[in-house]
């Protein structure tokens, strides 16, 4: 066996044998998609839902605009009744050709919404009665944008987060606990290579992150959270591998620096619990203030996250890649770089 | 090799300090290949921080190593295959059975993995194989570091401390396998705390204390040299002290609680006088020792 395979083998070993590493590594960021999975789970079914009186072309190209959730009424007062109480922000009645349209005026959004939909409907059908060719015509295509459904956006970002996690830590507490059991010093005494022994590590991080990978979409694409992916997410492999290496990074830079396992876990947990916070992995970072969004941007994970939300939920192609692996690359070599200059064997 | 036989190991005049404190001042010894060669000394004596440097582990401030015709430092690559090295702290990958410690100490070597067990046999822990490092007794963990160091069968050994911890049997293991190893042409360079191991295994010793050797040689010609008289016990009551003082030979005797102690440089003609006067039960004979090396040489009692 070569010694890189069997300084990998003995550090995945040692890594499946350690309880607490594995439970850091998936089931802690997995319950965190889970609770938020499921907490924010129904805020994504926004359709509006209105009182509808009569039948006819106009409510049943209604219900097929998929925007607009009718609720049937026998007669206008009922109808009227529940717009009244503020149980429903509209109502349409339809008798004969004759489309009335009774909105709350307290919501104005709603009304809004809804005024535009019905008078679309309402038009796009005068259209057809009149056998008139359109001179316009309106092309709609759906991207998934900003104001994803939780689930969405949830399993890119803690997926990102769990890497960040595996990624930093793994490092860093190879390398103190290496350094003070003397195993460092005893490998530096073998003839093998500083490059296989860091090599070898960072594959093993990167199979965890693949794992990791693997087992979160796996949990969120279940029916209960409903996650879908789109095209391309096949595009997220590059990104989980750079990602690793920014991460790995930063753990040889913290591990450099501390002397013992819980210095190493407490300044690695300092780094990356803002830097979660920041980059969207709980919430979309587009609902943060501008300048928060901007001091963002110096993070390899929101830089991650981006790009694993364009890759696996967004649909979009490895042009969304570019930015993200540039990024995660920079970072990798200038905090690689200064880790290597700060390296130490022993205490 | 062939031509002349290169020294295993050659130090010259390496020194190492810390701050103020000459943790090592100017140690110079060779060792030939196939020896055995023992530094013995007390706690923070610069036993370890000489290995090390010999080791290449650490850089001296000063003077020369030689290993095998190369030098150790910076880190020398051709040199590491050639080299086994137990640290005083045993150095284990987390997790890791001791089989799978072999294993992959092996492997950094190119070695195969059937070596693992052929070593756990050699150091007795067959029946330890599967156990993780960290479950095994403070004196299996030394085995077990012992077989990492010898796991690519080095022409070259430095072990610290390696009985350390270490119960009389497992002590008296270790020395028939250091031995056989000598036996196989290999050179060993090792420290201890245990003076008495140490006459019995080395070729020569050095004995060093704070950062110096005070004296090198084979333990016997050290000891002879030191010109010591040796002690006979007696029990007390056997003899009065007066009497002992005037058999032939002797020079002194003290008396304390339960013995009565005769010293003599001519031991033979003193133990007949005893033998004629019938005192001979319990008697015990102590000649000198490293120990008394120790004393002489530093004024201080040895204590390991
Ligand atoms: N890294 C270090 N920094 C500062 N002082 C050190 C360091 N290593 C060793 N020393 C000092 O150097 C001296 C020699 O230490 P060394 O470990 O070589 O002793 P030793 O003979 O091996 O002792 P022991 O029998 O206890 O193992 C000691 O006084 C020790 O405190
Ligand atoms: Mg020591």
């Amino acid at each position: 066996m070569t010694a890189f395979r069997s300084l990998s083998a003995a550090m995945v070993k040692g890594f499946l044998r350690d309880k607490m590493t594995l439970f850091f590594v998936f089931l802690f960021p997995l319950m965190f998609l889970v609770v938020f999975g499921l907490l924010l789970g129904d805020s994504g079914s926004d359709k509006t839902k209105i009182a509808a009186v009569g039948e006819g072309p106009v409510l049943s190209t209604l219900e097929q605009t998929g925007a607009i959730e009718l609720e049937k009424h026998p007669d206008v007062a009922s109808a009227r009744q529940k717009v009244d109480d503020g149980d429903l922000p509209a109502a349409v009645v339809v008798s004969g050709d004759r489309v009335e349209l009774i909105y709350a005026a307290s919501d104005q959004v709603a009304a809004g919404t809804v005024t535009g939909i019905v008078s679309g409907v309402v038009d796009k059908i005068n259209l057809g009665a009149a056998d008139v060719t359109p001179r316009f015509t309106l092309e709609t295509k759906s991207v998934e944008d900003a104001s994803l459904k939780p689930i969405q956006y949830l399993t890119p970002g803690i997926l990102s987060w769990a890497i960040s996690i595996s990624g930093v830590f793994g490092s860093a507490l190879t390398m103190v606990s290496w350094r003070k059991k003397q195993v460092l010093r005893r490998i530096r005494l073998a003839p093998v290579s500083t490059t296989t022994v860091l090599t070898s590590r960072v594959l093993v991080s990167i199979g965890t992150a693949v794992a990791q990978g693997v087992v979160f979409v796996a949990v969120a694409l279940l029916p209960l959270f409903g996650l879908r992916l789109t095209g391309q997410w096949y595009l997220a492999l590059p990104l989980l591998v750079l990602g690793t290496t920014a991460f790995f990074a930063i753990g040889m830079l913290v591990g450099a620096f501390c002397k013992t396992e819980e210095a190493a876990s407490g300044a690695a947990n300092i780094v990356i619990m803002p830097m979660a916070f920041l980059s969207g992995t709980f919430f979309p970072v587009e609902n943060a203030p501008g300048w928060l969004q901007t001091v963002s941007y110096i993070f390899p994970l929101r830089h991650m996250n981006d790009g694993m939300l364009d890759v696996l939920v967004r649909g979009k192609g490895v042009e969304a890649l570019l930015l993200p692996s540039a990024v995660l690359i920079a970072f990798t070599l200038v905090v690689g770089f200064i880790a290597a200059r700060i390296f130490r064997w022993e205490d | 090799m062939t031509g002349a036989r290169i020294p295993a190991v050659v130090v010259a005049d390496i020194r190492k300090s810390y701050g103020e404190l000459k943790a090592v001042d100017g140690v110079s010894f060779t060792v030939a290949e196939g020896e055995f060669f023992g530094i013995l000394g007390p706690n923070g004596a610069g036993k370890t921080t000489t290995l090390e440097i010999v080791e290449g582990l650490r850089k001296p401030d000063g003077g020369q190593v030689t290993l095998l015709g190369e030098q150790p430092w910076p880190r020398n690559p051709k040199l590491l295959p050639r080299i086994g090295v137990q640290l005083q702290a045993s150095s284990f990958f987390e997790k890791l059975t001791a089989r799978e410690q072999l294993q992959t100490f092996g492997s950094l070597y190119g070695v195969s993995r059937r070596t693992a067990d052929e070593m756990l046999e050699l150091v007795g822990l067959t029946d330890k194989a599967d156990v993780q490092e960290n479950k095994l007794s403070g004196g299996q963990r030394q085995r077990l570091s012992i077989a990492c160091a010898l796991v690519h069968d080095p022409d070259l050994v430095f072990l610290d401390e390696p009985t350390a911890a270490l119960d009389p049997q497992a002590r008296r293991n270790l020395w028939d396998v250091l031995r056989a190893i000598q036996a196989r042409g290999k050179t060993i360079v090792y420290t201890t705390h245990y003076l008495d191991e140490a006459e019995i295994l080395c070729d020569r010793v050095a004995i060093m204390d704070r950062g110096r050797i005070l004296a090198m040689d084979a333990p016997a010609t050290l000891v002879r040299g030191l010109d010591a008289p040796t002690h006979v016990v007696l029990q007390k009551g056997l003899l009065t002290r007066e009497a002992a003082r005037g058999i032939t030979g002797v020079e002194d005797a003290h008396e304390d609680e339960v013995s009565l102690t005769i010293s003599t440089r001519k031991p033979a003609p003193v133990l007949s006088a005893l033998a004629e006067r019938g005192t001979l039960d319990g008697l015990q004979v102590r000649t000198a020792t490293l120990e008394d090396v120790f004393l002489d040489l530093t004024g201080r009692e040895y204590r390991a």
